[in-house]
């Protein structure tokens, strides 16, 4: 047991807090909101200022620019890069389709697509969740027909996240509908702009527009855009929403809005009411223990296999991440409902965190949904770990 | 940055492993319903085995481990429900005299309580829930402490009084006063030990000794944290094992979701009440600033006080009407989680000092 860094991770925390907080502008930092008309370029600029150094895809094979790391480093990395308020690298690129094609996909298609990925000149969106298969995703039915040297898509994807952004999607499709439901998926790459793609809007109770419904009619991509294998796709997907739910558990960005939401609450002065100290204490210490857990997990892997703690990290991590949003729109009390308020210049003197409190609160419900619901976590835990 | 033991710490908890192995509830059972509510040839095995001079030098009989060893034993302790005080003699009382006692009191009680011959307790609280009750006159105290976790059984008392550490033997509170034992709710011993006159001699210079006990409350709650959570593991062990043999409606119980997913919350509490126990533990080892070991020992008491309730209340409930009974050790289990929340402050106290100082930082750092 031993609670000190090594001096080459000390080093490295070093490192990483330097650029974080030196390197990347504030202005691509602080109060990006996913709204905003901004985004996508602050987005895309950050990501090739990390890539340019390296800090993009860490987790990627080296020679495809990822970084040999270990998993401490990685943590650090993640933690840092939340820390210091960092977009991190979308993760459709960096966590999805970038390692399944590195790992699953053919020469031509690493060739084509890595770099760009890396460096978010391509942004992928995610094919994965359709109206009739969302916990259950295997049950999909957006079919996918072999017609001479083309595959034929027809079908309907849904909650398409920033899709509205998108150059690719990666989809998944039934390509065998007689055999088991599993067995017959492949994931096709697809480009958003072919004829036959369209894309609706989804509007969310934050008033914001994320994510969108993705129709395909009779669309056409060439054979080669099939990931790996035909009927193989149902591997790919669970090996990328494995990697999904890795550094799922949202630490540093938690830690520091709560960090934010304490001072806000001293301005405010909500903070002398021992009622809510109490509740801050409370999520300070669960949140330490969530670290805690996240920096066992991070510091005691070996050989790549997952930790079985590493299965709380999903659940108790957005079970905080929502507890410290809503922490926040406490601390603003009523002055949380003008979300439509404009900047003090424009006719409104609410404070900017008070107008996007309370959609950021909504949006979060969705991070005990995705990436397996925190049901389907409590059903790994009790099936996977405890053997019920 | 490591959670893991060593070879030999994990040798060591094999050890103690081995040795308490016989622990199950019958067991348990007989030793709590009689006088002093452990086992006396246990606790001489521990002894033998080198465990209660563990953490104290070696010129007094100890073996000068660390903080993670204790912890390993402290687990253990946990992990059977032990009802043998090791975290109450060795680590808190025993710690105390290693911290301020002169030479000839640390030679002979943690000599003598490293070979299983001296029980030292600590007499700290009053009956009116504060640590005070007790004067002192001269070179003799008088006035009332209660409960005293095995007071009657100690042969020494350490006792808190206007400040200050007083070694007092037994029997001259048996003969300068009363001592009242009665069952704790976990099975073991507590007394009302009153003091008339009775003679006292100061541990080590004597004086005001708050720092150190301040310190070494902060040490008994992290050990405290691991034998909690050893209890805790047990708990949940047994719960899952439960319901995956017991049949109702002719299916065994983890047939039902809103079972399975509550025993799925346990583990998450248990999960993370280790991270944090094991770091306060670390942070112990460290040995930097006092005052960083104090608030990692209130952290993991707060996160052992919220899951130990959780644990311990989820344990019976999913056993149902078993878990009630003596003679079922789960809820056993859920009497010392309880027991230990309320000694040396419980949740709501940890928070109510971790709220004096939460403007003084932005984020927690685990990490120096």
């Amino acid at each position: 047991m031993q609670l000190q860094l090594t001096e080459e991770e000390r080093a490295f925390r070093e490192e990483m807090r330097t650029f974080f907080n030196d390197e990347v502008p504030k202005e691509l930092r602080d109060g990006i909101g996913r709204g905003d008309e901004q985004f996508k370029e602050a987005v895309v600029k950050t990501q090739q200022l990390l890539n340019a150094k390296g800090l993009a895809v860490p987790s990627w094979p080296e020679e495809y620019g990822g970084q040999d790391w270990t998993p401490l480093q990685k943590h650090i990395w993640h933690e840092e890069m939340q820390l210091a308020g960092v977009i991190p690298p979308l993760a459709f690129n960096a966590n999805m389709i970038g390692p399944v094609i590195a790992n699953f996909g053919s020469d031509e298609m690493k060739e084509k697509f890595l770099a760009k990925t890396a460096n978010l000149d391509i942004w992928w969106c995610q094919g994965f969740s359709e109206p009739n298969a969302g916990s259950d995703l295997a049950s999909l039915s957006t079919k996918a027909v072999r017609d001479g040297d083309d595959w034929v898509i027809n079908g309907q994807k849904t909650w398409t996240t920033l899709g509205q952004h998108a150059d690719w999607i990666f989809v998944l499709c039934r390509t065998n509908p007689d055999v088991k439901k599993q067995a017959g998926i492949s994931m096709i790459l697809c480009p958003m702009d072919a004829e036959g793609v369209t894309l609706r809007p989804i509007q969310l109770i934050d008033g914001g527009h994320e994510v969108n419904e993705v129709f395909f009619e009779d669309v056409r991509v060439p054979a080669e855009n099939l990931v790996g294998e035909e009927n193989a796709g149902w591997t790919y997907a669970k090996f990328l929403l494995g990697n999904e739910r890795v550094g799922v558990a949202p630490v540093g960005a938690t830690k520091r809005n709560l960090a934010i939401a304490k001072e806000k609450a001293q301005e405010t002065g909500a903070l002398d009411d021992p009622a809510l100290q109490a509740t801050i204490v409370d999520l300070e210490n669960e949140l330490l223990a969530l670290e805690l857990t996240a920096l066992r997990v991070a510091a005691n892997s070996d050989g790549g296999k997952p930790h079985p703690a590493s299965s709380v990290l999903k659940l108790k991590g957005t079970v905080l991440q929502q507890a410290v949003s809503e922490l926040l729109v406490d601390v603003f009390g009523p002055l949380s409902v003008g979300s439509g308020a404009a900047d003090v210049a424009d006719g409104s003197d609410l404070p900017a965190l008070a107008r996007t409190a309370t959609p950021t609160y909504l949006n979060l419900r969705k991070a005990s949904i995705y990436g397996g619901s925190n049901e389907v976590q409590r059903q790994i835990i009790a099936g996977n770990i405890l053997g019920l | 940055m490591d959670f893991l033991l060593d070879d030999e710490q994990e040798a060591l908890r094999d050890a103690v492993r081995g040795l308490l192995k016989g622990y199950d509830a019958e067991k348990r059972r007989q030793v709590t319903d009689a006088d002093p509510g452990f086992d006396e040839a246990m606790w001489k095995k521990l002894a033998d085995m080198g465990v209660l001079g563990l953490p104290f030098p070696e010129d007094v009989g100890g073996s000068g481990a660390g903080p993670a060893e204790v912890s390993v034993v402290a687990e253990e302790i946990g992990r059977v429900i032990a009802p043998e005080p090791f975290v109450e003699a060795v680590v808190f009382a025993g710690g105390l005299v290693a911290a301020l006692g002169s030479d000839g009191q640390k030679k002979e009680i943690l000599g003598g309580l490293s070979a299983g011959e001296l029980l030292p307790a600590v007499a700290w609280m009053s009956p009116h829930g504060d640590d005070e009750g007790v004067t002192v006159d001269g070179d003799t105290l008088t006035g009332v402490k209660e409960p005293v976790l095995n007071g009657a059984r100690a042969d020494v008392l350490l006792v808190l009084a206007e400040g200050g550490l007083f070694v007092v033997k037994g029997e001259d509170v048996d003969a300068h006063g009363e001592r009242t034992s009665y069952r704790t709710v976990d099975g073991g011993r507590a007394a009302r030990v009153s003091f008339d006159k009775t003679p006292a001699t100061p541990l080590g210079d004597g004086g005001d000794a708050h720092d150190a006990f301040e310190m070494l409350v902060a040490i008994a709650r992290i050990a405290y944290g691991h034998e909690a959570l050893g209890a805790m593991e047990s708990g949940l062990s047994m719960t899952t094992e439960y319901l995956k043999t017991r049949k109702q409606f002719g299916v065994t119980l983890n047939t039902f979701q809103a079972l399975t997913f509550r025993a799925a919350d346990m583990y998450t509490s248990v999960e993370l009440t280790r991270s944090i126990v094991m770091w306060a533990t670390m942070v112990l080892a460290d040995a930097g600033d006092p005052a960083l070991v104090k608030d990692a020992a209130r952290r993991s008491k707060l996160q052992v006080s919220r899951a130990g309730r959780h644990i311990g209340q989820e344990a019976i409930q999913l056993h149902g009407g078993i878990g009630m009974t003596m003679e079922y050790a789960v809820g056993h289990i859920t009497t010392r989680l309880t027991t230990i929340d309320h000694l040396l402050g419980d949740g709501r106290e940890q928070g109510r000092a971790l709220r004096e100082n939460l403007t003084s930082y932005g984020v927690v750092e685990p990490l120096p």
